[in-house]
């Protein structure tokens, strides 16, 4: 989840969200030395007492300074769709969990086995235990097992939401009619938050997302209740 | 869920990837499946045949279309108004 002033991104939790950490600080880093090589530059042409006003062409540096960024720009491009390309890859996965966007709450939906479904409401702040976490909290957590793929299929029964979790590089939104795909791996247990990524109405900033990842063989046993005739 | 509409016991299960939807829309999916079952269940009681073979389209379109909208189109095709075609 977030700290307070936080500026950067969350630790990753997903294989994707690592890769788009170290692109987010590739492209940063190029972002910085253009704007302080221009700024060195600016500052270099307001302190000089040096004037040339009889400029006629300058071939060699319009050159340099065409190619120059045509390069800088492939560079970004090239591991950008690389990760693009990497998020569309679709893994045989283990579970398929439907995620239903509501006004204003999220429901989940297992379906491969019984139909477990439940409610997610945000659990109200005047409810919370010491050591919880102010408008993330909710009452009913999705759980799902660790290092495994997990087909996502998110939709929404009245208007636009979106369903995100930052640590683990997802927002996918929420649309009515529509089953949107996402692929969910963690490479590790914990809990993992997120909040609606869509405006949907008053009660927007009041529907978080709490996402429980549990021991493999652990949700095996939790599963199995879900068999049991 | 009927015993024959559940995977086998003990052996996850979840719908595999189907190259006619290879992308992130998924609705067609889903409604297709679901069309696909009624159709097939359709068939086989109208030869007089089993509608076992039928269940692995049950199965599919359970796990991926939401309940609400599978009970909007069951309503649908009990009152005849289904657009869809069976």
């Amino acid at each position: 989840m977030a700290t307070p002033a936080q500026l950067g991104l969350q630790n990753a939790t997903s294989p994707i969200m690592e890769e788009l950490i170290a692109f987010h600080d590739h492209a940063l880093m190029i972002i910085f030395l253009i704007s302080s090589l221009v700024l060195y530059i600016i500052s270099l042409m307001l302190t000089t007492k040096l004037t040339h006003t009889s400029t006629m062409n300058a071939q060699e540096i319009e050159m340099i300074w065409t190619i120059l960024p045509a390069i800088i720009l492939i560079m970004i491009a090239l591991p950008s769709l690389r990760i693009l390309y990497m998020t569309d890859e679709f893994n045989k996965p283990y579970l398929t969990l439907k995620a239903i966007g509501h006004q204003w709450y999220w429901s989940y939906e297992y379906s491969d086995y019984e139909d477990l479904a439940f409610d997610s409401y945000i659990t109200p702040t005047y409810f919370l235990e010491p050591g919880e976490f102010r408008l993330l909290e909710v009452d009913n957590r999705t759980t799902l097992p660790m290092e495994a793929d997990i087909r996502m299929l998110i939709t929404s029964q009245d208007v636009l939401h979106s369903w995100a979790v930052p640590s683990l590089g997802v927002k996918t939104d929420a649309i009515p009619g529509r089953l949107n795909q996402a692929m969910l791996a963690s490479m590790r247990p914990g809990l993992f938050y997120g909040q609606c990524s869509e405006i949907c109405g008053s009660n927007h900033s009041f529907m978080p997302i709490v996402l429980e990842f549990i021991y493999f063989q652990d949700f095996e046993v939790w599963a199995s209740y879900l068999y049991i005739v | 869920m009927l015993d024959t509409q559940k995977p086998p016991r003990k052996k996850r299960w979840t719908p595999p990837f189907d190259p006619r939807f290879p992308n992130q829309n998924q609705t067609r999916n889903c409604y297709q499946n679901f069309l696909e079952y009624q159709r097939c269940v359709k068939t086989m009681s109208r030869r007089g045949k089993n509608s076992e073979p039928c269940e692995y389209y049950f199965r599919v379109y359970n796990s991926l279309c939401p309940t609400s909208w599978v009970q909007h189109w069951n309503e649908q095709i009990k009152d005849g108004t289904f657009a869809g075609k069976i």
